[in-house]
């Protein structure tokens, strides 16, 4: 199926497309955030065709915690590998040291040492000037407020009550040495917009996102998938096979799924519609507190 | 609280639901894609309601995630304003110091769908300090919501919100009369805010005017029709917004496509990557670039979905030519048959939006489509009072004001007036050294060089005169603390520059302000203009060959900058004269830093006014280390390394 030019998805691809070759001309040193996600699979998708017959003339990265799904970092290398770009992997090797882990040391000091802190570090270490993110404003209150232009400092924080005024489509690059900006291509798409174009351009997603049988235990209400043996099972706990599927994609330990016989893409948008809860109510980094995903931004992640 | 229909529910509340039968599925994704989109905007005074309407409209269209209506009723019962309700506006409101002060600070998006548009939707503060975040949510919307709090009327943040939107080129607006319920849902007190606010936006342009009595809190004619005021007949607020029609038709006007990335892969294929701005084009159509006025015609439109026989305003494409032409970022693809305005100068209005004021003279980077260039505001022909839309006169502009004013520019670009093209026609300024966004500009026209100043052609050119001289021409520019000793040095260097037979000449700060500066305070706004002045005098002087020593305190980097700019690369020669301010007052040559600190003087430098560093001379002389013979020397060596003089 292919989309006429003049319709929802045709405009909220050109305005992405402005987003990234802006950035592509504005800065010295950009990169693309990878989180092989849904997400990230459309913004990569629309550097591919913002360049085309170019390649994106920047780096991809992941920030590896070494805790995401099997099937996602084979998806990510083949990803790399099918495209041809460049892809830059990054892990704290000091948190993975001392072993922190999400079980070991709750998920929100985990989150900082193995996402914050080493997306920092990454962006420090490379000199980056720019890095593109997947994140939109329908996912979270304060990502709501947030600029496609998001400026950070040389200790990569986010000042949320003094943001650079951003009006028309004037985006203001300019940064000091060791500054940054954050860009988001998708800030305007919704979580059906994204379904609805991966389904219109046949974008390859990670196979979590299709139902399949998969062994699961139940916690705290919420239904989690044993990847690999470092799952532990608690006493009282079963192991019991699930047709399940993901709506996001985090770190395994960290992100739930729900039950689902969505198989293909069009089953996946039809179960969208009826959807009562935000896709970021699996995500249980984001319950720690009431403003964390704010604290976590203001910090320094993504 | 009743949360049973799903987001999607009111989505498609057609017959036959979406997820049924393949068939309503792929009906459902037709209809939603033909959907047109509005953007709009909420505006109006602090506390007139504009985050509580947003939720109401996003509740009430059944568009709010069971989670999210849980942590609302857990937010409400902490930060609420409402008491026992639920406050709506914390759905909005995101920003853990917005929730805290129960105030929006910064503009919020939300998107939502109904059966006939799609919304994306920007919330914006109240707040006059918050006034550039109004802006930045104005200016990528068709329509705005203007609320007025029934009990108020009409106050200053409405008239102040009112005059920019229509500044920004909105032309729908609608005046929702909030607080209704307040008091007592009252006619009267409508129609005569309706009337009222008719009464003073009638100069604004707005092609739509609709006012609507509501209650954001309690829900009256937000999305269903009020029992409550059986006079009111007119639409409710959602019912406008599906049906308003903002079509503006950018396909119909002249082509234009701001050039924003060169396209390269190998040495067969260039294209030239942009957002089509306004109007069409087609392989054949002959575009020119609009700077140097270079023709070529169209051969493809490059997608990666294929080439395309045409495209249109708002398309992301990439373009090759027939033949060969130098084009670059920034650069503006434009109809041969209907061209921008290529100029150096032009007039705009300007809003005003940092905490340090607007002077005019001092340069900063101008953003116009993906072209930036430097400039400055040479005549601020009035601002205008944001109550009363008096023109007043003004000689320097404060965060969120606006003024009329010329700005000139340090090469031509292209351009349409904002009122025939939003994109072509709008520009941001930013400041040199922090970077931070200063000023959102709309362009009216240009002044075209030959309705002003021409240009001399003179035939005896700068490289004769400097030839004559058989030297390099150069500013040598003293900058330091009053009586840090930037003329004794100065005066020294001439003098041995003199001996070795150089032509030279020095500006002095003093003398200069006893003649051409005479009009001139201490002023910011009269510093930024004593050194433009000074520096457009240095400049002739290096035109005529010399080498000149300008010896002015010249506090502040952006002024600096500007002198450095005017003259060639390598022919400013910025000179610290580091001397440390007790030193300085120690002593105190003229008896000014006594006066200053005994508060009879104003304004003085490293007392009660700046004194900015320079981060990178070209000379730093260290007073404390030598004499100023020795100053001096040090200078006159490092002209001869920089092969100034042999
Ligand atoms: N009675 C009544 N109260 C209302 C109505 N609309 C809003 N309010 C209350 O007015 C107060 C301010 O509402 P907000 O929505 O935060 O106002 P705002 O215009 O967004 O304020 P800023 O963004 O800070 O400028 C809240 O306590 C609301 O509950 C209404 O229609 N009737
Ligand atoms: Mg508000």
């Amino acid at each position: 199926m292919s989309i006429d030019r003049t319709t929802h998805l045709r405009r909220l691809e050109a305005e992405s497309i402005r987003i990234i070759r802006e950035v592509a001309a504005e800065f010295r040193n950009p990169v693309m955030l990878y989180s092989i996600g849904k997400d990230s699979s459309v913004m990569l998708h629309l550097a591919m065709k913002a360049f085309y017959p170019s390649k994106p003339p920047f780096p991809l990265m992941h920030i590896d915690t070494t805790w995401k799904f099997r099937d996602m970092i084979l998806f990510r290398d083949e990803t790399a590998r099918r495209l041809g770009l460049d892809l830059i992997v990054h892990s704290n090797m000091d948190g993975i040291a001392q072993g922190v882990t999400p079980f070991s040391h709750g998920s929100s000091y985990y989150t900082h040492v193995m996402k914050t802190e080493a997306l920092k570090a990454a962006l420090t270490k490379y000199g980056f000037d720019a890095a593109f993110g997947g994140a939109r404003r329908d996912e979270e209150k304060s990502r709501a407020k947030e600029r496609v232009f998001s400026f950070r400092t040389a200790t990569h924080t986010w000042d949320p009550k003094n943001q650079r005024p951003e009006l028309w489509q004037l985006y203001n690059g300019r940064v000091a040495k060791g500054e940054s900006i954050r860009a988001f291509p998708l800030s305007n798409w919704t979580e059906l917009d994204i379904w609805q174009y991966i389904m219109a351009e046949n974008i390859p997603i990670v196979p979590l996102y299709y139902a399949a049988e998969r062994p699961t235990v139940e916690r705290d209400g919420q239904i989690l998938m044993l990847d690999d043996e470092r799952f532990p099972v608690a006493a009282g706990e079963t192991v019991e096979t699930r047709l399940i599927r993901f709506r996001t994609l985090g770190c395994y330990p960290l992100t739930s799924a729900f039950e689902s016989e969505a198989t293909t893409l069009p089953e996946i948008v039809r179960e969208m519609l009826i959807a009562r809860t935000s896709e970021r109510s699996g995500r249980l980094i984001d319950h720690d507190d009431a403003a964390s995903m704010e604290k976590k931004k203001r910090e320094g992640y993504f | 609280m009743n949360t049973s229909a799903s987001p999607a529910a009111m989505a498609t509340p057609s017959v036959a639901s979406p997820v049924e039968s393949p068939e309503a599925f792929a009906e459902y994704l037709a209809a939603q894609e033909k959907k047109s989109l509005l953007r709009f905007l909420t505006c109006g005074s602090v506390d007139d309601g504009k985050s509580t309407l947003i939720g109401r409209l996003l509740y009430d269209t059944k568009l709010v995630f069971e989670d999210h209506l849980l942590a609302l009723e857990k937010d409400s019962r902490k930060h609420g304003t409402t008491g026992e309700e639920i406050d709506l506006a914390l759905l909005l409101d995101g920003l853990e110091a917005e929730r805290e002060q129960g105030i929006t600070i910064d503009v919020a998006y939300r998107f939502f769908t109904t059966e006939r548009r799609k919304f994306i939707v920007a919330d914006t503060p109240g707040h006059e300090q918050y006034t550039r975040n109004m802006a930045t949510g104005a200016s990528t919307s068709d329509v705005a919501v203007l609320l007025v709090d029934a009990r108020h009327g009409i106050v200053t943040q409405t008239r102040r919100h009112s005059f920019i939107v229509s500044l920004l080129g909105i032309r729908h607006v609608i005046v929702a009369v909030n607080k209704i319920d307040l008091v007592g849902y009252d006619e009267k007190i409508f129609t005569q805010i309706r009337q009222a606010y008719q009464a003073f936006a009638g100069g604004f342009g707005f092609k739509t005017l609709t006012a609507i009595p509501i209650s954001a809190r309690y829900g009256d004619n937000v999305t269903a029709r009020s029992e409550r005021m059986p006079w009111y007949k007119g639409p409710t607020l959602l019912e406008h917004l599906e049906t308003v029609d903002v079509e503006e038709d950018r396909a119909s006007r002249p082509f234009r496509m701001a050039v924003q990335w060169v396209n390269r892969p190998n040495l067969d294929f260039r294209g030239y990557s942009g957002t089509i701005a306004s109007g069409r084009v087609a392989p054949g159509d002959t575009l020119v670039v609009a700077k140097s006025g270079k023709a070529s015609k169209v051969k493809r439109i490059v997608t990666y979905d294929g080439d395309l026989d045409q495209a249109a305003a708002g398309d992301a494409v990439t373009v090759t030519l027939e033949d060969e032409i130098d084009i670059s970022r920034g650069d503006l693809l434009a109809a041969a048959n209907d061209r921008p305005e290529v100029a150096d100068q032009f007039a705009a209005h300007l809003i005003w939006m940092h905490d340090e004021p607007l002077f005019p003279g001092r340069s900063y980077l101008l953003k116009c489509g993906a072209k930036t260039v430097t400039a400055s505001v040479t005549d601020l022909k009035h601002k205008i009072d944001v109550n009363t839309f008096e023109h007043l006169a003004a000689k320097e502009l404060r965060l969120n004001e606006v003024t009329f004013c010329n700005l000139s520019l340090s090469e031509p670009i292209a351009f349409d007036s904002y009122d025939s093209n939003r994109e072509t026609g709008a520009f941001i300024l930013i400041d040199r050294f922090t970077n931070a966004t200063v000023g959102a500009g709309m362009i009216s026209y240009g002044l075209r060089r030959a309705t002003n100043v021409h240009w001399q052609a003179i035939d005896v050119s700068k490289e004769s005169h400097a030839a004559l001289k058989a030297q390099k021409p150069a500013v040598l520019w003293f900058t330091g603390l009053s009586g840090s000793g930037k003329s004794t040095i100065a005066n020294i260097v001439e003098k041995k520059l003199h001996a070795m037979g150089r032509h030279t000449f020095i500006l002095d700060g003093d003398n200069v302000r006893h003649g051409l500066n005479r009009d001139l305070g201490f002023t910011e706004a009269d510093r930024v203009e004593n050194i433009r002045r000074v520096g457009e005098v240095a400049k002739l002087f290096v035109d005529a060959g010399l080498i000149v020593l300008v010896s002015f305190i010249s506090p502040f980097r952006a002024e600096r900058r500007m002198a450095r700019d005017l003259v060639g690369p390598g022919e400013f020669i910025e000179v610290y004269v580091d001397t440390p301010i007790e030193d300085c007052e120690a002593r105190d040559v003229k008896g000014l830093y006594a006066k200053a600190r005994a508060g009879k003087l104003k304004n003085f430098t490293g007392i009660d006014s700046p004194y900015e560093a320079p981060e990178s001379p070209e000379i730093r002389l260290d007073t404390t280390a030598g004499t100023a013979e020795e100053m001096a020397d040090r200078l006159i060596e490092s002209l001869r390394e920089r092969g100034m003089i042999a």
